[in-house]
């Protein structure tokens, strides 16, 4: 480091810029990016092998906890794979609620975003005005689901709660106070000269770069490709209800924060509309415990873009694969692409301007050294069986516990 | 020699000035979190974090130059507190005073900002270092302005002494108003010297952790942070003497009321700057000082120069 002009810096796994841990590995010259090195897979949980282990019902919750932001986002998106699957038809009511909490999540995302934006760039009043007015939002949706992330309003074949009046009223006016504050962001965020000096130009993608690195949501559509699930493949309600797809021409990181600023004003219509139009009726339909054989592949437009649920199931009560596509695995290659000949100071606003959600995202990379000997790939029963045998050597042993738990289940 | 004592270590010298460094800290961050919709910190929060730094472990980066790294943020502080002694506060007479001690002042204050660079350059972590090299390279963007505008002052009054200029400014009531440009100019480079928002790159914390202070910790992270508050305090001081010299002659109850007035309204435009804009990048910062500031401050000189020729002759 003494003698050489470039070095690289760590960016996290644990560094202030991110949210979530994830290793970035910057290569440097002076103040200028050489290049990005993104390794993803700090922080896998084995969500996907998890589900496998579990009841369809059971996946539900665990797979509302792949993101705490977008919960509502990959359990809806779960769910519906599996009623294709079983064949289910869904009440349009719980259609249209699924909209509606689907929208305020959207909100509450991008108000966390646009909080974190401000924070990136060293603009911390922007995040305490935002995340302050995102209370609104976050109250109804503790009003309407008890919970202020990871709802769980979904089952298979319906919803768990109704929407009454009274909470729609509530909706409502809490709807015209965001709306208020919404439109006070879009004057800040296009026409505070700092904000503009730090985003414009930075971060470009060109329409081109989205189509070939297959960018998703906010990411793609501030690049001008109009690119919506919820548009493009209407599930839930969206078919009937009225909204805009916003796209943007600037390319970059502004363009990015003006399509978010300027959905949450989509998001209000389509909740208004839907609340208007919620039709009667029950609000799910019995599910079957064992689901049918099968395979389905569920889409769904989550805050930060498409989001790809693929559910096989074997006959069983337990699903025999999951697959999750997360959005930002789709968006985190553009990130490399964007950083090119940047400055450092653009590397946290150019990463967040996609809305990373590293661990919905993370895969398990295996980097292996060539001369290293000890790493192998084993299958997953091989792990089953040394991970007991393992515990058994350091004195822990659960056979008698399992028998006793399975007699118990049995009798 | 006693008196004299008194005057360097307790007032208006060191102690007072500590405490009126974490008064200022306290107004900056109230006003900064008031402004943000916040509740913001009990009166007491600067000297309660300051004390607990000081009871905390120092921990000195094995791969650093101990010495160094230890000897910069001691360095800084004393660098800063000493400036505050050529500085009248509500008199037009200054602890220690002679003909040139603007310059001093001045070259007092940059200091911290080398000694910011020296510590974080010898803890050879890569943030540090990163933080180091920026705040050495923000220094020469703000600095040609700061020395400009307040220098454009002294050109008016005709003297490198603060006292002096003191006395000028008593005998010319009304002519600080002609450096009203500079005073905008020199306080958006204060913001520069003080690593405030829009200008803390050198510690921005989302690119490079805490910059130069990341490996600092315990006292010595307790004196860095202390030195910038004093460099709040002596930077306001030298603005309030040099861009506002009214009412220097009220006597020391009055006059000393006056002084804090000034002061507080300074740190308070700090602080509502901070609140309202965004971080700049390096590159715009620099490209901000050389294209506007300067131009802007050599304005100043112009006008000073033209006054001195017509109005003063």
């Amino acid at each position: 480091m003494h003698n050489s002009k470039d070095f690289k810096i760590p960016i996290g796994p644990q560094h202030p810029a991110l949210k979530e841990p994830e290793g970035f590995s910057v290569a440097l010259k002076g103040e200028k990016i050489l290049g990005v090195d993104i390794r993803l897979g700090y922080n896998h949980r084995g969500i996907e092998k998890a589900a496998e282990e579990r009841s369809y019902v059971q996946d539900i919750y665990l797979i509302e906890r792949v993101c705490g932001i977008c919960s509502h986002s990959h359990a809806t998106c779960f769910v519906q794979a599996v009623e294709e699957i079983a064949g289910l038809i869904v009440p349009v009511r719980a259609l249209y609620i699924r909209t509606i909490i689907a929208e305020l999540e959207r909100i509450h995302s991008h108000l966390l975003w646009l909080g974190v934006a401000g924070h990136e760039i060293g603009f911390d009043t922007l995040l305490m005005y935002s995340w302050r007015d995102r209370e609104v939002v976050m109250d109804i949706l503790a009003a309407i689901t008890g919970n202020r992330v990871n709802y769980g309003m979904n089952t298979i074949g319906g919803v768990r709660r109704d929407i009454d009046i009274r909470q729609t009223e509530e909706i409502f006016k809490g709807l015209d106070i965001l709306e208020e504050r919404t439109k006070y962001y879009i004057e800040v965020a296009t026409q505070e000269t700092t904000i503009i000096k730090r985003l414009s130009g930075v971060g470009v993608l060109s329409r081109e770069d989205v189509l070939r690195l297959d960018a998703v949501g906010p990411t793609a559509r501030a690049s001008g490709v109009k690119r919506d699930v919820r548009a493009d493949d209407p599930y839930a309600a969206y078919a009937q209800l009225p909204f805009e797809v916003i796209t943007d021409e600037h390319a970059d990181v502004y363009g990015r924060t003006v399509v978010r600023v300027k959905e949450l004003m989509e998001s209000y219509r389509i909740i208004r509309q839907a609340l208007k139009d919620l039709p009667a009726g029950p609000i799910s339909v019995r599910a079957p415990r064992k689901i049918p054989v099968g395979e389905a592949i569920s889409r769904y437009e989550a805050p930060r873009g498409e989001d790809v649920h693929y559910v096989k199931s074997n006959g069983t009560e337990k699903p025999e694969r999951v697959k999750i596509r997360a959005p930002t695995l789709a968006n985190v290659q553009a990130v490399k692409h964007m950083l090119r000949d940047r400055y450092l100071a653009d590397m946290p606003i150019v990463v967040a301007a996609i809305d990373p959600c590293f661990s919905c995202t993370d895969r398990m990379v295996a980097l292996k050294e060539e001369d290293c000997t000890r790493a192998k790939v084993i299958n997953w029963q091989a792990l089953h069986t040394f991970s007991i045998q393992w515990y058994k050597q350091q004195g822990v042993d659960f056979t008698e516990l399992n028998k006793k738990l399975q007699g118990k289940l049995e009798g | 020699m006693l008196g004299a004592l008194f005057y360097i270590l307790v007032f208006p010298g060191f102690l007072f000035l500590v405490f009126s460094a974490l008064a200022a800290e306290f107004i900056d961050r109230k006003i900064y979190a008031r402004l943000q919709n916040r509740v913001g910190p009990p009166w007491f929060q600067p000297l309660a974090d300051f004390i607990k730094l000081l009871a905390k472990e120092d921990i000195i980066p094995a791969e650093s130059n101990p010495k160094m790294f230890q000897v910069a943020p001691v360095f800084a502080l004393t660098a800063a507190i000493t400036a505050f002694l050529y500085i009248p506060l509500w008199g037009k007479e200054a602890l220690l005073s002679f003909n040139g001690d603007v310059i001093i002042v001045l070259y007092l204050l940059t200091l911290p900002t080398l000694a910011f660079f020296i510590g974080g350059w010898y803890s050879t972590s890569l943030y540090s270092r990163l933080g180091a090299v920026r705040s050495l390279m923000q220094l020469f963007a703000y600095e040609v302005p700061l020395f400009m505008g307040i220098l454009a002052s002294a050109l008016l009054a005709d003297t490198w002494s603060l006292k002096e200029m003191a006395v000028f400014y008593t005998l010319h009531p009304g002519f600080w108003m002609f450096n009203l440009m500079g005073f905008a100019i020199s306080l958006v480079s204060l913001l520069g010297k003080l690593e405030k928002v829009p200008f803390d790159i050198p510690e921005a914390e989302t690119e490079v952790v805490a910059g130069g202070f990341t490996e600092y910790s315990g006292r010595m992270l307790a004196y860095l942070r202390l030195t910038l508050n004093v460099e709040m305090v002596v930077g306001s001081s030298l603005l309030a003497l040099v861009f506002f010299p009214f009412g220097l002659d009220l006597g020391p109850v009055s006059g000393f009321l006056l002084f804090l007035f000034k002061v507080l309204f300074i740190i308070g435009l700090i602080s509502l700057l901070r609140t309202v804009v965004a971080r700049l990048r390096i590159d715009q910062m620099i490209n901000f000082c050389w294209k506007y500031l300067v131009p802007l401050a050599l304005l100043q000189i112009l006008l000073n120069l033209v006054l001195k020729g017509t109005l003063l002759k």
